[in-house]
């Protein structure tokens, strides 16, 4: 609780970075998707756990304001969230709590609905408060909402890496594209990074981005010598062992490490280390 | 009227129900005014239902009321954040209606609106809601509206209120236009009815400032991905790739590609 000094951050930092575009931040990942339910807040919590196996200093914030369930997926009821602390009734440091994995979590809490739409203030209070966080921590994870909304595109602006996360099904496909274009569109991302979550077989996560990259190689135009590339981070695949953990509210990196998605999970973290993470 | 039961925690004839009835008498539907024959219960469930509707309804023009509109603005509010469905909101605002006032009277102001509302119930889904906002405003709430109609409707509306013939009086036949803005609910978030309503208004404005009888939709960031782009990504699908087919369908077996990990994670 201790990990953020209470002194607020300099204001004149907020209204510096508030200027369009934004320097996206060191060490930010945003996890996004496009389409709900594909399992962003299930690969968050999880992967976060999994870095923090590996001593890392991780914090997850949950950045769907208008639908956050990251207190679900954890099983937490904090007293005090992101709400209080964008009102002003509670300190940073004390809306960061400790999740069961060994990583902190700010949780946006209910409340939040007049923070569904990008205000300047919402703008504001949401980049005073990523300021004071990250140098705090090795990562930070953004588990942004389902859609591209303007809080989505937000969030994932302050983030140095994207993780986008599809599952098999077309619709998720489609909607992971859409995102890719948008994000290379309106923030001149480069490189985006695939996760494929719930596939049925090896190899369908490499087939998909390959599908992905040709899509994105014929019809979203970039500037010449620039181009886009989708790294493929590695596949989640379908286990029943996942649907039993969330159920039971409880992450799959204490429950089962050792199942196929745990250990896909791991993997994954520790590519993100090797390719993502600075170097300590 | 039947007799209270001991039972009976309310006696009808005890109540003072007239105020409520010659209510009811004059502005709702007399088909479905309480009878007097009507047992207790019947007759208050009758009394309370008629009274419900009058509640939600506009006397002159029969539809949703302000009250009403707010109520199925939060309840497409709730649809869209969960399901991520398109819902949109169109305002509506009949230009120079007080000219019409003060040319012909304020009988044929209302006949104009009367008009307008019949209008528009005519022009869509019997799924949509059209209210009037007030005065000459009105709204109509589309759940499940597709971003790329949205202007083709708004744009459909706006023709047909401007070929409207309207008769005031056997003579005299007024044409009105009117201007149109509207707003998209935010997909997957939460939005408020109040910053939806504001989004559409500033759009009415835009239109209205920009010549009126136009039609004006808030551009949200809509990527749409073409016929031509879905088939390159399902390209796969149509050539029925084993693994995709399989993988879509859930028929595979799920292999483990544990065993293909290191070691070291074991």
């Amino acid at each position: 609780m201790s990990e953020v000094p209470s002194s607020p951050v300099a204001p004149a930092a907020a209204t510096a970075a508030a200027s369009v575009p934004l320097k996206p931040l060191g060490k930010v990942v945003a996890v996004t998707s496009g389409k709900g339910g594909v399992g962003k807040t299930f690969v968050s919590a999880n992967l976060a756990a999994a870095l923090a196996k590996h001593g890392l200093k991780v914090l997850v914030l949950d950045a769907d304001l208008g639908l956050a369930n990251l207190d679900v997926v954890l099983n937490l009821y904090p007293k005090v969230t992101l709400h209080d602390v964008f009102t002003g009734k509670a300190k940073l440091a004390d809306a960061i709590i400790k999740a069961p994995g060994g990583f902190s979590v700010l949780l946006a809490g209910s409340g939040m609905v007049e923070y569904s739409r990008l205000t300047p203030e919402v703008r504001d209070d949401f980049l005073r408060i990523m300021n004071g966080l990250v140098p705090h921590y090795d990562v930070v994870l953004l588990d942004t909402g389902a859609g591209i909304s303007d809080v989505v595109l937000f969030a994932v602006s302050l983030a140095s890496e994207v993780l986008v996360v599809a599952t098999p099904e077309p619709t998720s496909l489609t909607d992971a594209y859409a995102t890719i274009k948008v994000l290379v569109g309106q923030q001149k991302r480069q490189t985006l990074r695939l996760i494929v979550n719930q596939t049925a077989r090896l190899g369908d996560g490499r087939a998909i981005t390959t599908q992905l990259q040709q899509v994105v190689d014929r019809f979203v135009a970039t500037e010449p010598g620039r181009p886009i590339r989708l790294v493929h981070m590695g596949d989640i695949p379908a286990d029943p062992m996942v649907r039993q953990a969330v159920m039971r509210r409880q992450l799959l990196m204490q429950t089962t490490p050792g199942c196929p998605a745990g250990l896909a999970i791991s993997q994954l973290a520790i590519k993100l280390q090797e390719t993502v993470l600075p170097k300590t | 009227m039947a007799t209270a039961t001991a039972s009976t925690l309310v006696d009808p004839h005890a109540l003072r129900l007239d105020d409520a009835r010659a209510l009811l008498e004059h502005g709702g539907d007399s088909a479905r005014l309480p009878r007097p024959g009507d047992s207790p219960t019947a007759y208050l469930q009758a009394v309370i239902d008629a009274l419900c509707e009058l509640s939600l309804k506009d006397p002159l023009t029969g539809l949703a009321n302000r009250r009403h509109f707010r109520a199925v603005l939060e309840r497409a509010i709730d649809v869209v954040a969960r399901s991520g469905e398109s819902a949109l909101l169109l305002m509506l605002d009949i230009d120079h209606f007080k000219k019409i006032n003060d040319t012909y009277g304020h009988l044929a102001g209302d006949q104009v609106l009367q008009a307008m509302a019949k209008c528009l119930t005519g022009c869509v889904r019997p799924m949509d809601t059209v209210a009037r906002y007030g005065g000459e405003e009105f709204a109509v709430v589309m759940p499940n509206c597709q971003v790329s109609f949205g202007e083709t409707v708004a744009e459909r509306i706006r023709r047909a209120i401007e070929s409207l013939d309207i008769s005031v009086t056997p003579s005299v036949h007024v044409k009105i236009t009117a201007s149109i803005g509207g707003a998209y609910a935010p997909e997957w978030v939460r939005s408020t009815s109040n910053l939806w309503t504001e989004r559409a208004d500033v759009q009415l404005y835009r239109a209205k400032s920009e010549g009126r009888n136009r039609v004006f939709i808030d551009q949200q960031p809509v990527v749409a991905v073409s016929a031509e782009e879905k088939n390159l990504l399902f390209g796969h699908l149509a050539l029925g790739e084993p693994a995709w087919i399989e993988s879509l369908t859930g028929d595979a077996t799920v292999g483990n590609p544990g065993s293909s990990l290191p070691g070291k994670f074991q």
